[in-house]
């Protein structure tokens, strides 16, 4: 029996609603909602995480991010102009950096830091540095890819204008390249930014102290005292106050800057 | 001060093992309009980018205003300051607004003060008609405008000669007159221009020279009224016929 083009769309989208509707009753019939509701929703439990899951874990979790940021972003623009270099070695260098950081997880540079280095060397750096040294070490991998394409993208005419009115090589990449090329990438830029966040979640494995407690430990330390999954949902949640917006802010940035670019290609095509 | 401000000769640039200039001995004189008029793909943009060093000749030599740009140790970004360059796809910074478009050399490059270098700029905006999109941005301004201000970009360094590079190929056919007019009147004044362009009427009436190049060499030089009013080549013939002619065109 033949189905018309309608017929057919109708009963695609009235198959797909009955599984919908199915998987739905089943779930209200046989999940145990009062269990689920003192694991993720325990009132008392939630209680007694505020406000230091504001005022200790969400400011660490931020200030290790910004620090990791920061250090990714500088150690990655030196890494993008290496491997953009006319000189050989300085290529291989940064290859193999990238390579070997974007490579490993971001788990063992964390352990390595932590432990390996005051053991092999005696140094001991303060939390915050160690933080910022291994995500920075890490981040600074990506980023630098992230920064290569962007500086890559800026459109040779642009070089060219700038080398014409007798602007060194040097001048024109710090005058026009890097300005121009930090407005295209600012969307993955700022993805990058949301996947350290998430990594900063590793800073537990050093041994922290109260105060130095980012998120994802707090909520670990709240499930141990209170035997409930509900901290681990705030500090979970506590996440999404941070990469949710971040996320809005790369698609509005990817929009915006894209509507330049655009403009910018038809200026100088 | 020599009376010749551009001196080519011998030139030779390849991309890879194609042959884009097989020898060009060419000269512009101090204050005169040479208009470089071919069909496409005969060199005529590959020899003005070899005149300001965009493009690195394989031999021969280019002298400009008293360096020798073909010498590798020459100080090409001193040289290229009193080079001014207009492109077809005009080339403003996308990131900065016209008016820091036009200063953003004169105070790196030349370091001039800020003062000195936004009143050359405003006056230079004025000699284009573009003095209130100062603060624009390039992509908010037509082709027309942002080639206009391209070439007051370039006359903002003061420089000694302008190459025009194709400048109004990348243009809406109404807006070709504006850019025109501006390099006219620059002419009046006595700036020395080396102009690659298919305007045929702006050769004829605006330019002192006109070389007519294809296949990588100049095949036919001489005033506008010879060139392309009584082309001697056959070359020449044919390519000005197509372009005067297009639509009565026969193969």
């Amino acid at each position: 029996m033949a189905m018309s083009r309608r017929q057919r769309a109708r009963a695609f989208r009235g198959v797909q609603y009955g599984v919908l509707v199915l998987a739905v009753v089943l779930l209200a019939v046989f999940a145990d909602w009062g269990t689920i509701r003192d694991a993720f929703f325990n009132l008392d439990a939630a209680s007694t995480q505020f406000p230091e899951i504001l005022s200790t874990a969400l400011v660490n979790t931020i200030i290790y991010t910004a620090l990791g940021f920061a250090l990714g972003l500088g150690l990655g623009l030196i890494l993008a102009l290496m491997k953009l270099s006319s000189v050989g070695p300085y290529r291989w260098l940064a290859t193999i950096y990238i390579e070997f950081f974007r490579g490993i997880p971001a788990l063992l540079v964390f352990i390595a830091l932590g432990y390996g280095v005051p053991l092999a060397f005696g140094i001991r750096f303060d939390i915050y540095s160690t933080a910022a040294i291994a995500l920075g070490l890490v981040g600074s991998a990506y980023i630098a890819e992230t920064l290569r394409a962007g500086i890559q993208a800026v459109p040779p005419g642009q070089i060219e204008a700038a080398r014409s009115l007798g602007m060194s090589q040097a001048r024109t990449t710090v005058t026009v390249v890097i300005p121009q090329a930090f407005r295209i990438i600012l969307p993955p830029l700022t993805n990058e930014l949301i996947l350290l966040t998430k990594d900063s979640s590793l800073i537990y494995l050093l041994g922290l102290v109260r105060d130095e407690y980012e998120l994802a430990k707090f909520g670990r330390e709240g499930l141990n005292a209170t035997g409930s999954l509900t901290p681990i949902l705030l500090a979970g949640l506590c996440y999404l106050i941070i990469t949710v917006p971040l996320g809005y802010l790369s698609r509005y940035l990817e929009r915006r800057t894209g509507r330049k670019v655009d403009e910018g290609l038809k200026v100088t095509a | 001060m020599s009376d010749t401000i551009i001196e080519v000769s011998g030139l030779h640039k390849a991309f890879g093992k194609l042959q884009v200039l097989k020898g060009i001995d060419m000269s512009v004189r101090r204050g005169e309009v040479v208009c470089i008029i071919g069909p496409s793909g005969s060199g005529k943009s590959t020899l003005l980018r070899c005149v300001n060093l965009l493009e690195e000749p394989n031999s021969g030599t280019v002298l400009v205003n008293g360096f020798e740009m073909t010498d590798p140790d020459v100080d090409i970004d001193k040289a290229r300051r009193m080079i001014g360059m207009v492109f077809q796809g005009f080339n403003l910074f996308g990131h900065l607004s016209v008016l820091d478009n036009l200063t953003i050399a004169q105070r790196k490059v030349l370091k001039r003060d800020a003062a000195e270098a936004t009143a050359i700029a405003r006056e230079n905006l004025r000699k284009v008609g573009l003095e209130e999109k100062a603060s624009s941005m390039p992509s908010q301004l037509s082709g027309g405008q942002q080639q206009r201000a391209a070439i007051a970009r370039a006359l903002s360094m003061q420089p000694a000669v302008m190459l025009f590079d194709e400048p109004t190929s990348a243009l809406d056919p109404e807006l070709v007159g504006d850019v025109l007019g501006v390099m006219r009147q620059l002419a009046d004044e006595g700036m020395t221009m080396l102009v690659v362009t298919h305007e045929m009427q702006f050769a004829r009436e605006v330019a002192d020279k006109v070389l007519f190049m294809d296949g990588g060499v100049v095949v036919e030089e001489g005033p506008p009224a010879q060139v392309i009013g009584d082309p001697r080549h056959e070359r020449t013939q044919t390519f000005l016929h197509r372009v005067l002619n297009p639509v009565h065109v026969t193969d």
